[in-house]
């Protein structure tokens, strides 16, 4: 058997046969939303398999009221924001980092925390404010740049610290009744970090079928197929289906990094609110390069904007399609919530890949 | 955005730092979140970092779930 579409058919076929009972699988990963679009995958699936998109993508969890606080530090002179790509267009309550650029704000993109320092490094008279955004795969890098700037003292480089661990939003979503999982699809570089242990808790408190999987139509495929096997056979436990990047205890030195500069402290997730010990906050030793102590400014909670359902599309209990503002009035042109503005939120997913109902493995 | 890409170490400017290609594309990475990389090595980069060494082999797990699925799904054989 050479051929993936062979193998895949194979795949399709095992999922089929076991399951036979309505099961509800969660991705936990934006790029494997967009993998699961991409390849066509929900062509394939039983009709008793609901498949649901989680808090899988960063830009779309961080708070409104976060994004706020990078349009407030935009806004001070001398200042010069930089941050990711998907970041600029992520709307605030009342503006956003692109539309302060527009307006003649520095604020400028850049692809990896080490770029940020670089900036710092060559324009001593500004002050950086790096918005470090992004999961455990996304942490480390910052705690290493962290590190640089402490070691250097480098004292016009700051952190807008918006980093969340996923752990604590899994056991958010876990115990919520509403949302009433069966199995998790664990995201594959967050577990290249993390390791399996810190997932125990969901099969074994919650009976959650948990599996970490690759990205590619197979690894997707194989990943439910070990889900639903687990969950007929009454036997839910976390399964490692990448092992060519994830070991069993993860990246202990990428860890020991980040232990070294953050702590765990609560944090707010866009659409599921304020989760205990979910961020990582700087430890006091390099408080001197938190941006919101430095400038004096601070996150507060604002309403989410009229009619938007992020909150719901991310905890998987409503679909993007289901939300009234759904490619009318928010579109990838003009994205009201989060989760349309990141190439990877669901809502943008369900917009670009969807909307023919091309299936490629039958063609 | 956890999108990791894999590359392959070209050459080692110092502990922190390396000269890394994906395709025909060649890039500066960090490697200092994983400790004892070599040329040759493939990693996954994420955020302009290295945050794993990536093996060969695929692991038990999968070989074994594959092995179920052929004898579930009929046909035996490769």
């Amino acid at each position: 058997m050479n051929d993936t579409r062979q193998r895949i058919a194979l795949l399709s076929k095992a999922l089929d046969l076991l399951t036979d009972r309505p099961i509800k699988v969660m991705e936990v990963c934006g790029t494997h939303t967009v993998s699961i679009f991409r390849q066509g995958l929900r062509s394939l699936l039983p009709p008793s398999l609901k498949l649901v998109s989680g808090p899988g993508c960063p830009v779309c969890v961080t708070d409104q009221g976060e994004i706020d606080a990078a349009v407030s530090l935009a806004g001070i002179n001398g200042v010069t924001v930089a941050t990711y790509g998907d970041m600029l267009r992520v709307p605030g309550s009342g503006s956003s980092l692109m539309n302060e650029r527009a307006r003649g704000r520095d604020v400028r993109i850049v692809t990896s925390a080490d770029q940020a320092l670089e900036i710092a490094r060559n324009e001593k008279t500004r002050l950086i404010v790096f918005v470090a955004v992004g999961f455990e795969t996304t942490a480390p890098s910052t705690a290493s740049v962290i590190l640089d700037a402490h070691r250097d003292r480098i004292s016009n480089f700051t952190v807008l610290d918006l980093h969340k661990a996923v752990p604590p939003a899994l056991e958010a979503l876990a115990s919520d009744a509403d949302i009433d999982l069966d199995a998790l699809l664990l995201p594959g570089h967050v577990s290249v970090i993390l390791g399996l242990s810190p997932y125990g808790f969901l099969p074994e408190r919650y009976g959650i079928a948990c599996a970490v999987a690759g990205f590619e139509a197979e690894e997707i495929m194989l990943g439910l197929v070990e889900v639903a096997r687990q969950i007929k056979e009454g036997r839910p436990r976390v399964a490692s289906l990448y092992g060519q990047a994830v070991r069993a205890e993860g990246n202990p030195f990428a860890r020991s990094l980040v232990d070294r500069v953050f702590e765990p402290g609560d944090s707010s997730w866009r659409g599921l609110g304020e989760i205990p010990l979910s961020g990582y906050a700087l430890r006091e030793e390099y408080s001197s390069m938190d941006a919101l102590k430095r400038l004096d400014i601070s996150i507060r909670r604002t309403p989410p904007p009229d009619g938007c359902s992020c909150g719901e599309v991310l905890r998987g209990v409503m679909t993007p399609r289901e939300c009234p503002l759904f490619g009318n009035l928010c579109n990838p042109s003009h994205p009201v919530g989060p989760c349309m503005v990141s190439g990877e939120g669901s809502c943008a997913a369900h917009f670009r890949f969807s909307a023919g109902g091309d299936d490629p493995w039958k063609r | 955005m956890c999108l990791a890409i894999p590359h392959r170490i070209l050459r080692l400017f110092d502990d922190k730092r390396a000269l890394a290609s994906a395709g025909p594309v060649e890039t500066e990475i960090r490697v200092d979140l994983v400790p004892g990389l070599e040329i040759g090595d493939v990693v996954l980069v994420h955020a302009g970092f290295a945050i794993e060494r990536l093996l060969e082999e695929h692991g038990q797990e999968i070989e074994a779930l594959w092995e179920e699925v052929r004898r579930m799904a009929g046909t035996g054989h490769e």
